[in-house]
């Protein structure tokens, strides 16, 4: 027993080493298995609020190009107020209150943490739990574009698991034809600006230019712009074409998203649940 | 003396924590190379220091620096593996009972001593970062070579931080 204990101090850096190897790669495992602890991830309000207060001087660094989209959107909704009110109103005209039947309403959120340089990038936004926010709703990007899912939501802060993410797949389809397939980012290719399309059946013909759309089988609207086809019919291993596209979202800009909030998600999960596999 | 040593230590600890992320996390060439400067404080611990304590700092600092990259562990893991390298290397090429430096830094150890140290354990640390970080072996190639450019890039700045500070010592 004694020489045990000889053995294991004169060589402690050894079997210390091991333990706290074992420790590190624990963590890190658990993490990516998405049961991760709540002290130390950025919902957490002590590094939030860090971001955030850092925010504030990096607002000002991107302030003209805000500008600049804002003062497009301005003058896209003048243009729709302008078609609007030169409508001649001697017509008839019946309006339908859609409101209450409206499916997908938006909820404007600020970023105050991005990132873009990692394998797996992880956003931070400013509205949580008290803002109706849940784990799986959709983001997109303001103007045009897909941003990615909400991970974990705490009460004024929420995480999003980006497109730039190994484990983020979302539904597309081609614009002209809606064939549908799978967008996923970084294989093999860490553009920021590029993604895959992946799983278009064989027979489908694309060109380079061609719209992708988000399909609307997921928690995304229908027909929200994903991007432009720049490499068109890769063909891969198996029975499926692939396809390169250049992305409209901008992540290494982005400062706006909207969340997708979905009246019906939790009637459409409770129904495609009763639906047991093997049966 | 003792407690000189103490505070300058936590200074540097401050100092290049908040380098790392506020202004080093920012930068990066084509997605490819991120240096990772905060290494330096375990790097330029002094002689001393016993293995525990070593360890635990290590941990510490990899799990800060985690909080803020959100990658639990990762950095933890990687710090550690440094921690050991460092042991193993200083108790290969030193002889324990005639180290009369206080710490292992650029100034006291002259270049080439200080090079091979600096490069073993940067090499070490990026390799668990980056493999820890993908954490799949189908991208190998593309994981190296992210490896290797952000290790010249860490490496660069170490030196340029080690030049700036360079105290001439009477040997």
């Amino acid at each position: 027993m004694r020489n045990l204990w000889i053995f294991i101090s004169r060589y402690n850096a050894f079997f210390l080493f091991i333990i706290f190897f074992v420790v590190g790669i624990y963590l890190t495992v658990k993490n990516n298995s998405y049961q991760r602890s709540v002290t130390l991830n950025s919902s957490n309000e002590v590094v939030g609020t860090a971001y955030e207060r850092l925010n504030v001087f990096k607002r000002y660094l991107n302030l003209g190009m805000v500008n600049d989209s804002l003062a497009a959107e301005n003058a896209k909704l003048k243009s729709q107020l302008l078609g609007l009110t030169t409508v001649d109103t001697a017509k008839d005209v019946k309006v339908v209150d859609t409101v209450t039947n409206q499916q997908y309403t938006y909820l404007a959120a600020k970023v105050v943490k991005n990132s873009v340089t990692l394998r797996n990038n992880i956003m931070t936004i400013n509205k949580g739990t008290v803002d109706g926010i849940k784990s799986g709703m959709a983001v997109i990007a303001p103007q045009r574009g897909v941003v990615g899912f909400i991970r974990d939501v705490s009460a004024h802060l929420a995480t999003i698991q980006s497109l730039l993410h190994k484990d983020t797949k979302i539904s597309v389809t081609l614009k002209k034809n809606h064939a549908l397939g799978s967008l996923v980012w970084g294989d093999g290719n860490f553009d920021i600006k590029k993604a895959f399309v992946k799983e278009v059946p064989n027979h489908i013909k694309m060109y380079v230019g061609d719209t992708v759309v988000t399909s609307g089988y997921g928690s995304f609207p229908a027909g929200v712009l994903v991007g432009k086809i720049s490499k068109a019919n890769v063909a891969t291993n198996d029975n499926f074409l692939s396809a390169e596209l250049n992305l409209f979202t901008d992540f290494s800009t982005l400062q706006y998203v909207y969340v997708v909030k979905d009246k019906k998600a939790d009637e459409q999960k409770a129904l495609e649940s009763m639906a047991k596999p093997n049966e | 003396m003792n407690s000189r040593i103490i505070i300058v230590n936590v200074i540097r600890w401050f100092l290049l924590l908040f380098v790392q992320i506020f202004l080093l996390k920012n930068m990066g060439f084509y997605d490819l190379s991120t240096p990772f400067i905060y290494v330096l404080f375990l790097l330029l611990l002094p002689f001393g220091i016993p293995n525990i304590l070593l360890y635990l700092l290590a941990f510490a600092t990899g799990l800060t620096l985690d909080a803020f990259y959100d990658t639990m562990g990762v950095h933890a893991t990687a710090c550690v593996v440094l921690a050991f390298v460092r042991i193993s290397f200083i108790s290969i090429s030193l002889n324990r009972d005639a180290i009369d430096d206080p710490e292992p830094s650029l100034s006291y150890m002259g270049f080439q001593w200080f090079s091979l140290y600096t490069f073993l354990c940067v090499a070490a640390h990026h390799l668990v970062l980056f493999f820890l970080e993908t954490f799949r072996l189908t991208e190998v190639g593309y994981t190296l070579m992210r490896c290797g450019l952000s290790c010249i890039f860490t490496l660069l700045i170490i030196f340029l931080v080690e030049f700036i500070f360079y105290r001439r010592t009477p040997r």
